[in-house]
């Protein structure tokens, strides 16, 4: 009897619970987990103001993000995904092959990757040429120049003079992080580029260059850390030799116990980040897919409130998370491209 | 003579051979109770850390304001319309009135957070006739007034390491010697979803998210567990099929719990096409991984029920069906609630399978039914140990110690449920 009435019970609550295949009433939003920390406080913003439900979002990575956005039209698949880098062809073909014909890019504004170090230790004054020195895993030979060796050097003094003499040590993104590949291109391969045998490789062989510049040590100089940012900061704190890569929000939030390293002269700041003088930045996306605008609701609020300029604005509710803004003209352009749907060119 | 000369040499004086043995014995109780001994204090220690950190996230900061509802801020039509941050800030300008700077306005009004204006439209909806009016009313302060207030900023350091400047510390002292600032206990952790504003964030999106995610699992898991556990035990024949059947549910038990969240992306998302981020989706995902846990638990509690019940039983002439239900069972059932209570709490900490459903998402809204988007309290976890914001170090720490309290229940539950109706045979 006992176990009758345990099965009815179980038995009831499914039929209770049934589900209720309506269509989505909310925004679903995949993609970067850069982006993630922006795109939430607009959609959380936009979900208590405008009596909406607020949008749905996941960090997935911005790969991973544009795998979702592509897999086709319908309320079963995102809306918008979220990027820090740009669109790959390949990933426009794909969108293109299962009918995802029209997306609205929208550029949000920037972040720059910081190398950052304990405030007890000594603020560094380095160059890409150092950073690709220290961290590459097949360096130029010094004794030899033209052959690359694997990478000799063990403190940031025996890689320039000028620097410190403490042990090579850098917590960092694992390859799955969109943060590690903007920082790849955006300072290892700068860095190489200052050799020029490295920078005639990439007309000649441009795989080899790729490897070269994109190929971080494994002997244990840097560490991968997780995709943790807050873990970094923590593990700087408790080791002032080691330094940390992350973006720019983190050190924005963790100014009283991290300090930015200097690059190329510039300090991380908000305002050398915002006029493109800190050479370690990258641009932020969103795409929308111009199909679901119309039949998701709210998706058009979501838009408007995303491209205000008191979301996205120099004095807006974003720049004080930490993202960097968009130059005016460049905000007023996306912001009318936003309003009048107008799709990008699919290669 | 002989035999107790031989007495005193092989039992009563201990031997070479005996103390060595005697030492091991020692040696090897010494070394257990180390064992337990550190075991004890890693707990103690992850405890005490969790605890620490987290016991502040259960006080906030509040800050009083004089709100001035003035009847030209409501002409609209609409009451959601009035712009609501303004009075806010109102109420911030005419408590200093001496601030007069862009710049510095913009640090003053930083000391509420958003959540103030979000407060007054509740208030001014739910009873418009306060329009008009000047109220006294507490808002939440920002989140880093808060971490101040707990200590976790030092007001020492130079101005620029800080953030909280040394215009917004004279202002925060002066509202406290005016009693406007006070730390009260912090309801709308238990109140609210999801938010990216460390002191608005709140646990109940997540613990209902986990709720219905584990009804579900509960609803599925345990009738399908128990009626495949008795089958097996009691009615299945033992031939190859059976045998096969069996090593299959003991490998299941085994397999890491991400395989099946890619099984449930593959079949109840794309194939089904239910609700990705939903309760429903991740309520049988777990239902898959604790399947086998239950199906081995109610086995083996069936296997302890001794045969002379079952001979007895049907020597009196009950049926094998009337034998199940009504003797054998019943007898189970303790071990089977323990096996599955074991299975839910489990399912309760799990996050990798959800990772690939969707549920690791900012959700704001707390779930209403299954197929609405949730998160659950260990997402919820890795979630704000993720974010930026300082003020979230101490949210994870509290919901760490909101899902211990769920997970020690559970098991709690287990053991009483084991020692009320276990029986010794």
């Amino acid at each position: 009897m006992k176990v009758k009435s345990i099965l009815a019970a179980g038995a009831l609550t499914l039929a209770l619970t049934a589900p209720a295949m309506a269509a989505r009433d909310y925004i679903s939003i995949v993609g970067s987990s850069t982006v993630y920390p922006f795109a939430t406080v607009v959609a959380e913003q936009f979900g208590k103001t405008s009596g909406s439900k607020t949008p749905k979002i996941e960090s997935t990575g911005s790969g991973g993000g544009f795998k979702l956005f592509c897999g086709g039209v319908g309320v079963n698949f995102a809306d918008i995904t979220n990027a820090s880098r740009a669109i790959k062809s390949t990933e426009m073909k794909t969108c293109a092959d299962n009918g995802v014909a029209d997306i609205i890019e929208v550029k949000i504004g920037y972040d720059g990757i910081v190398l950052a170090n304990s405030k007890d230790a000594k603020l560094l004054e380095l160059t890409r040429k150092d950073i690709f020195l220290a961290l590459a895993k097949d360096v130029p030979d010094p004794a030899n120049p033209g052959k690359l060796i694997a990478n000799p050097y063990k403190t940031w003094k025996e890689v320039n003079s000028s620097l410190p003499d403490t042990k090579i040590e850098v917590l960092g993104p694992p390859p799955t992080s969109g943060t590690r590949d903007a920082f790849v291109e955006l300072a290892m391969e700068n860095g190489a580029k200052s050799f020029d045998f490295i920078k005639d490789m990439k007309a000649t062989d441009k795989k080899e260059y790729k490897k070269i510049c994109h190929t971080v040590r494994e002997d244990g100089a840097y560490v991968e850390a997780g995709e943790n940012d807050n873990l970094i900061v923590q593990k700087l704190q408790a080791n002032p030799n080691a330094l940390g890569i992350f973006g720019f929000s983190f050190l924005d939030q963790n100014a009283d116990v991290v300090q930015g390293s200097i690059i190329e002269g510039k300090e991380p700041t908000f305002e050398g980040i915002a006029e493109g003088a800190y050479p370690v930045s990258r641009p932020l996306f969103f795409y929308v897919k111009k199909a679901h605008v119309d039949v998701i609701p709210g998706m058009k609020g979501y838009l408007t409130e995303f491209t205000s300029e008191k979301a996205w604005g120099e004095d807006g509710y974003l720049a004080d998370k930490g993202m960097i803004p968009m130059p005016k003209e460049e905000r007023k352009m996306f912001s009318e491209n936003v309003a009048s749907l107008k799709t990008m060119e699919m290669k | 003579m002989n035999s107790t000369e031989s007495n005193n040499s092989n039992i009563l004086a201990p031997t070479k051979r005996l103390r060595q043995r005697y030492r091991a014995e020692k040696w090897f109780k010494r070394l257990g109770l180390s064992a337990i001994a550190l075991s004890l204090a890693f707990i103690a220690f992850l405890f005490f850390t969790i605890f620490s950190d987290g016991y502040t996230a259960f006080r906030q900061t509040y800050i009083q304001l004089d709100v001035h509802f003035t009847a030209e801020e409501f002409a609209q039509e609409k009451l959601a319309n009035a712009d609501y941050p303004g009075l806010v800030k109102e109420a911030m300008s005419t408590m200093f009135p001496e601030v007069t700077g862009r710049q510095e306005k913009r640090q003053l009004y930083s000391l509420i957070s958003p959540a103030a204006a979000y407060k007054l439209q509740e208030m001014v909806e739910a009873n418009p006739k306060i329009i008009g009016t000047t109220q006294k009313v507490w808002v939440l302060a920002d989140d880093d007034v808060d971490m101040l207030m707990k200590g976790k900023i030092d007001r020492n350091l130079v101005e620029s390491n800080r953030r909280i400047s040394d215009n917004q510390l004279a202002w925060i002292d002066s509202m406290i010697e005016e009693q406007r600032l006070e730390k009260r206990f912090n309801k709308t952790f238990f109140t609210t979803g999801d938010s990216r504003e460390p002191e608005l964030a709140g646990i109940l999106g997540a613990a209902k998210g986990s709720f219905l995610t584990l009804l579900i699992t509960l609803s599925l898991s345990f009738p399908i567990g128990v009626a495949s556990a008795v089958y097996l035990e009691e009615f299945a024949p033992e031939n190859k099929w059976t045998d096969l059947i069996e090593i299959n549910i003991n490998n299941l038990a085994a397999v890491p719990s991400i395989i099946f969240g890619l099984l449930g992306l593959a079949i109840f998302i794309n194939f089904w096409g239910f609700p990705r981020s939903t309760p429903l989706v991740g309520g049988l995902v777990l239902t898959l991984m604790t399947l086998p846990t239950i199906i081995i638990a109610g086995r083996a509690s069936l296997k302890s029920v001794p045969p002379s019940i079952r001979e007895a039983a049907l020597g009196v002439g009950a049926s094998k069906m009337q034998t199940v239900t009504h003797h054998v069972l019943p007898l189970a059932m303790p071990g089977m609630l323990t096996g599955t209570i074991i299975g839910m709490a489990q399912a309760l900490g799990e996050t990798a399978p959800l990772l690939m459903i969707g549920m690791v998402a900012f959700i704001v809204d707390v779930p209403a039914g299954i197929t609405d988007p949730s998160a659950v309290l260990p997402v919820q976890i890795y979630l704000w140990a993720d974010s930026p914001e300082r003020g979230f170090t101490e949210k994870t720490a509290a919901a760490i110690m909101i899902l211990l309290t769920f997970l020690i229940a559970m098991n709690s539950l287990a053991v009483f449920l084991r020692k009320k109706f276990e029986i010794k045979w």
